[in-house]
C-alpha cells in the first residue's frame, strides 16, 4: 500500500496531506480525551500501536506470487475509533518512510489516507454493524480487520489511478487493482485471523476495559465466560 | 493461557503464508516471483513515462540493513505486546488468587 517516494504528482501529494492532517489532528485530540477518561486503557492503546508495528513489518507471500503485508489497522480502529487508528498508522508510516525508504515523505499524506483513514473507518463501521446485527464479537473483528486491510489496498489502487488515469481511469484502476487488491485477498484473511487471536486474548484478560470503551456489551462478556 | 481456537487460527495463518511458497516452489526473485507489490506499482507508473520528482532522503544501503530495520520494527511491537499481556496475565492471576482466599 506504500506509494513510493516521489511517485505522486505534487498536486496530489498536497491534496492527500490536506485530507490526512485534520483527521490525524482529530485523532490526537481523541487520544487525549480517551486516555483522560479511561487512563486504564493506555496499555491497550500501546498494544494497538504495537500491533500495527508488528503486522506491517511482516511481508508475506501471496498466491499471486508477489509479496505484500498486513496493516494491523483494524484493532486500533475497533478499540479506539478510526481517528485514533489514523495516528497509530501515521507513526508507523513515518518510521517506514524515514528508515526503510518504504513509502515516503511526499506521499505520506496519501499513505495515511489509505492505511490510516479508509481502512480503519471501514473496519470500525463493519464492526459496529456486525455487533448491531447481533453476531459474535469475534466474527465482527474478523470481518472488520479483513475489510480494513483490503480496502487500504483498494484505496491505494484508486489513488494511483486518479493520479495516473492512463489511458483511462478505468483501465488504470484495473491495472492497479490487479497489482494490489488481488494479491491482498489472502493476506487480508490472515490479518483478520491474527486480529481475532489478539482480540480474544484482550477479551479474556481485560473485558472490563473493552466494556468501558464500549467495544463490547456486558452480554458479550458473559458469553465469553460461558465458552 | 493459549486456547485451542488461537492455535487453530494461527495454523491457518501459517498455511496462508506457506501455500504460495509451495505453489511457486523453486521460483524466486530472478524469475519475477515474490517481489513487493509496492515496487510493482512503481514499475507500472514508470511505464507510463512518469519520472519520480523526489527521492527518499535516506535509503537502507543494502537488503541486509533493510531487514535490520524491519526486524527492529517488529521487535518494538512484539516487546510492547508481550509486556502488556504479561502484565495483564499476572494481574489476572493475582485477582483470582485473592478471590480464592
Amino acid at each position: 500500500m506504500h506509494i513510493m517516494e516521489g511517485f505522486l504528482p505534487w498536486q496530489w501529494c498536497l491534496f492527500w496531506y490536506m485530507v490526512a492532517i485534520p483527521v490525524v489532528a482529530y485523532g490526537i485530540i481523541q487520544i487525549k480525551k480517551i486516555t483522560n477518561e479511561h487512563p486504564e486503557s493506555k496499555p491497550l492503546l500501546a498494544v494497538s500501536g504495537a500491533f500495527v508495528f508488528v503486522l506491517s513489518s511482516l511481508k508475506l507471500p501471496s498466491v499471486t506470487g508477489s509479496c505484500s503485508h498486513p496493516t494491523g489497522n483494524g484493532l486500533g480502529a475497533i478499540l479506539f475509533g478510526p481517528a485514533v487508528a489514523s495516528v497509530l498508522g501515521a507513526i508507523v508510516l513515518v518510521f517506514q518512510a524515514l528508515l526503510l525508504a518504504h513509502g515516503g515523505l511526499t506521499t505520506l499524506g496519501a499513505n495515511i489516507f489509505s492505511m490510516g483513514i479508509v481502512g480503519p473507518l471501514a473496519a470500525w463501521l463493519i464492526y459496529k454493524g456486525v455487533i448491531r446485527v447481533g453476531w459474535a464479537p469475534s466474527m465482527g473483528i474478523f470481518l472488520a480487520a479483513v475489510a480494513g486491510n483490503w480496502l487500504t489496498y483498494v484505496t491505494t489502487a484508486t489513488q494511483l489511478s486518479l493520479a495516473f488515469p492512463l489511458p483511462t481511469f478505468g483501465e488504470a484502476f484495473v491495472k492497479f487493482m490487479l497489482i494490489f487488491a488481488y494479491t491482498q485477498i489472502p493476506l487480508a484473511i490472515a490479518e483478520g485471523l491474527l486480529t481475532v487471536v489478539i482480540f480474544d486474548y484482550i477479551l479474556k484478560l481485560r473485558p472490563d476495559i473493552l466494556e468501558k470503551l464500549k467495544v463490547i456489551t456486558p452480554k458479550d462478556k458473559n458469553l465469553n465466560e460461558a465458552v | 493461557m493459549v486456547d485451542k481456537k488461537s492455535i487453530i487460527l494461527l495454523c491457518l495463518v501459517a498455511i496462508i503464508a506457506i501455500a504460495p511458497m509451495i505453489m511457486y516452489g523453486g521460483l524466486g526473485e530472478d524469475e519475477g516471483y515474490f517481489g513487493g507489490a509496492d515496487g510493482a506499482a512503481g514499475d507500472a507508473i514508470e511505464e507510463t513515462g512518469y519520472q519520480p520528482w523526489f527521492n527518499s532522503i535516506w535509503e537502507p544501503p543494502s537488503g541486509e540493513i533493510e531487514s535490520l530495520f524491519f526486524s527492529i520494527q517488529a521487535a518494538i511491537g512484539a516487546i510492547i505486546i508481550g509486556y502488556v499481556f504479561g502484565y495483564y496475565q499476572g494481574q489476572d492471576k493475582e485477582r483470582k488468587r485473592q478471590e480464592g482466599e
